[in-house]
């Protein structure tokens, strides 16, 4: 992918990319350390139709929706072939009782049969994390098993 | 009355009314400046009530604003960004340059004010405000734009412009012959070129010395480094503001960050002061006379803004549209033009009416320029629609 970086002097930098249909996506980072999220409008690639402001957390969520989303699709497309496996990604809310733990106590493949495969942190990946990974608010974790495990995998991470 | 209590009660009703004007220009959305020179000119000689107590107070805090715009406007951008936008823009700058500064020194010119007053309204004419500049894009959410980039470098280009140009300025103001005065540009372009290169090797030597954790004590040593340099400039002919600008552009990264939250609140305060001051020492009866003319320049260095902008949005491939918005912004004119104004008025060797068409045209610019910024859009438009049949959305 083509990103193209800009620098704006005396505001921050700009990295954006066009998307195959045609628009201008992209970040700025301000020196301030907030990010602005932009899209371009569909007649005009030099204007925005939206810029939205977001804030530290706020654009690591959003990178770990859009990852995890992408390893999620990869993931679906590998185990295809094997009939009954699902991936589902889940995040960890604020109120957890598995937040600041680590994961292993949450005894998620003994207790439901279900693969933390990943974790999508702050715009990074975990990959195969082990039990001593300790969880934090706004994780994504992308999760490998069967419909009725992924259920209860997720019962467990919310109510404990 | 006491003379203290006098003037304590006028400094703080003009502080006061001041912040009643910057609320209006908020809730109205437009630069407080304007209301800031209108309040001065109700406020001075000639005016609706005359102050008379806070002139003395007036007159040095308006000096410490210039200092504080200047010092801010070097701290606005790094040494580096400074260096890779007159690389990459000079043309453009160039451009911006001749476009502007000639139909102010024209109109001195013609008005008969001599080489003095050519000089200094085409400095007027010439520099675009950044602080609105920076406002309507940020206000217009146009941070992620492509043409944005161009107007920054531009206003890069024209803040390198002022290091060399304020010297220059003093000089001629000083009455310096026009040998002393090639003499002035040659130590000014080396004192820039030595600041550059001192602010891009050992910038952070210059920034550890004014830098602490402490905000109390990095205030008092900013300050203090400020009007040192800025005196001391002063006192060598080459004017408090270059100084104070110098010094500025030394300090680089996050120090330079910090500075400005830091000295914001200061700068907010002395420039608005600087403003009034300057609209003090103006007589309103002056302006009628000369607002045509102001008009007048206002229309054509409009034009040429924009003439400006869509060229240089041109060169890097921007669409139509997006180059009328790069010029539009570039339109207003504030801060900056009043200080160079008020540089010529305190030297005294300037016409009075000069004053009052730099009112007047900075008035008209101010107001003017965030509105043709947020208009230009549909104007273009409309206009292209109609030579060319509307395109089909994808």
């Amino acid at each position: 992918m083509n990103v193209e970086e800009t620098d704006l002097p005396g505001l921050g930098r700009r990295k954006d990319f066009m998307t195959a249909s045609g628009r201008r996506i992209g970040v700025v980072e301000l020196r301030e350390g907030q990010t602005e999220l932009f899209v371009s409008t569909w007649d005009d690639p030099d204007t925005c139709q939206a810029s939205i402001p977001l804030t530290g957390d706020e654009a690591a969520t959003l990178g770990n929706l859009l990852g995890g989303q992408h390893l999620a699709m990869k993931l679906t497309e590998e185990h295809r072939e094997v009939p009954g496996i699902v991936t589902r990604q889940f995040s960890i809310a604020p109120d957890s009782p598995f937040q600041n733990q680590p994961m292993g106590k949450a005894c998620i493949r003994t207790r439901c049969g279900v693969s933390i495969v990943a974790i999508m942190r702050e715009g990074e990946v975990v990959p195969s994390p082990g039990p001593d990974v300790v969880l934090h608010s706004g994780d994504l974790l992308v999760a490998v098993g069967t419909q009725e495990g992924l259920d209860s995998a997720a019962d467990i991470l919310r109510n404990g | 009355m006491d003379r203290l209590a006098l003037t304590l009660i006028e400094v703080g009703a003009v502080v006061f009314c001041l912040g009643l004007l910057a609320r209006l220009a908020g809730r109205i959305g437009m630069s407080p400046i304007p209301l800031y020179l209108v309040g001065g000119l109700c406020f001075g000689a000639g005016g609706l009530v005359e102050l008379s107590g806070m002139k003395e107070f007036a007159h040095l805090s308006g000096e410490i604003g210039v200092i504080l715009l200047l010092l801010m406007l070097g701290l606005e951008y790094t040494a580096t960004e400074l260096v890779t936008g007159l690389r990459r823009s000079w043309q453009a700058g160039v451009l911006d340059l001749v476009l502007n500064f000639l139909p102010g020194a024209g109109l001195a010119v013609l008005l008969g004010w001599g080489l003095v007053g050519a000089m200094v309204m085409g400095g007027v004419t010439y520099i675009s405000s950044s602080g609105i500049a920076a406002k309507v894009i940020t206000d217009l959410g146009r941070i992620g734009n492509r043409e944005t980039p161009v107007v920054l470098s531009i206003l890069v280009f024209e803040d390198l412009a002022m290091a060399v140009y304020l010297p220059i300025l003093t000089a001629t103001l000083a009455g310096v012959s026009f040998l002393g005065g090639l003499q002035t540009v040659g130590i000014s372009l080396a004192v820039v070129t030595v600041v550059l290169l001192v602010a891009l090797r050992h910038g952070h030597r210059v920034s550890k010395a004014v830098h602490s954790e402490n905000s109390e004590v990095f205030l008092l040593n900013l300050l203090g480094a400020a009007l040192l340099v800025a005196g001391v400039a002063a006192a060598l002919q080459v004017s408090a503001a270059v100084g104070a600008f110098m010094l500025g552009i030394a300090i680089s990264g996050a120090t330079a960050h910090s500075a400005t939250q830091i000295l914001e609140p200061l700068r907010d305060l002395f420039a608005a002061i600087f403003f009034v001051a300057f609209g003090l020492n103006t007589d309103p009866a002056s302006i009628p006379p000369v607002l045509g003319w102001a008009l007048i320049l206002a229309v054509i260095t409009a034009a040429t803004k924009i003439i400006t902008g869509v060229w240089a949005a041109k060169r890097v491939g921007i669409a139509r549209p997006g180059r009328f918005r790069a010029g539009a912004a570039l339109i207003a004119r504030g801060e900056f033009s009043i200080v160079i104004a008020g540089l010529a008025v305190t030297s005294g060797v300037v016409e009075a009416e000069l004053a009052a068409l730099a009112t007047a045209y900075v008035l008209l610019m101010a107001i003017s320029g965030p509105l043709a910024a947020r208009y230009i859009e549909p104007v273009v438009k409309k206009f292209t629609r109609r030579v060319r049949p509307e395109p089909v959305p994808a």
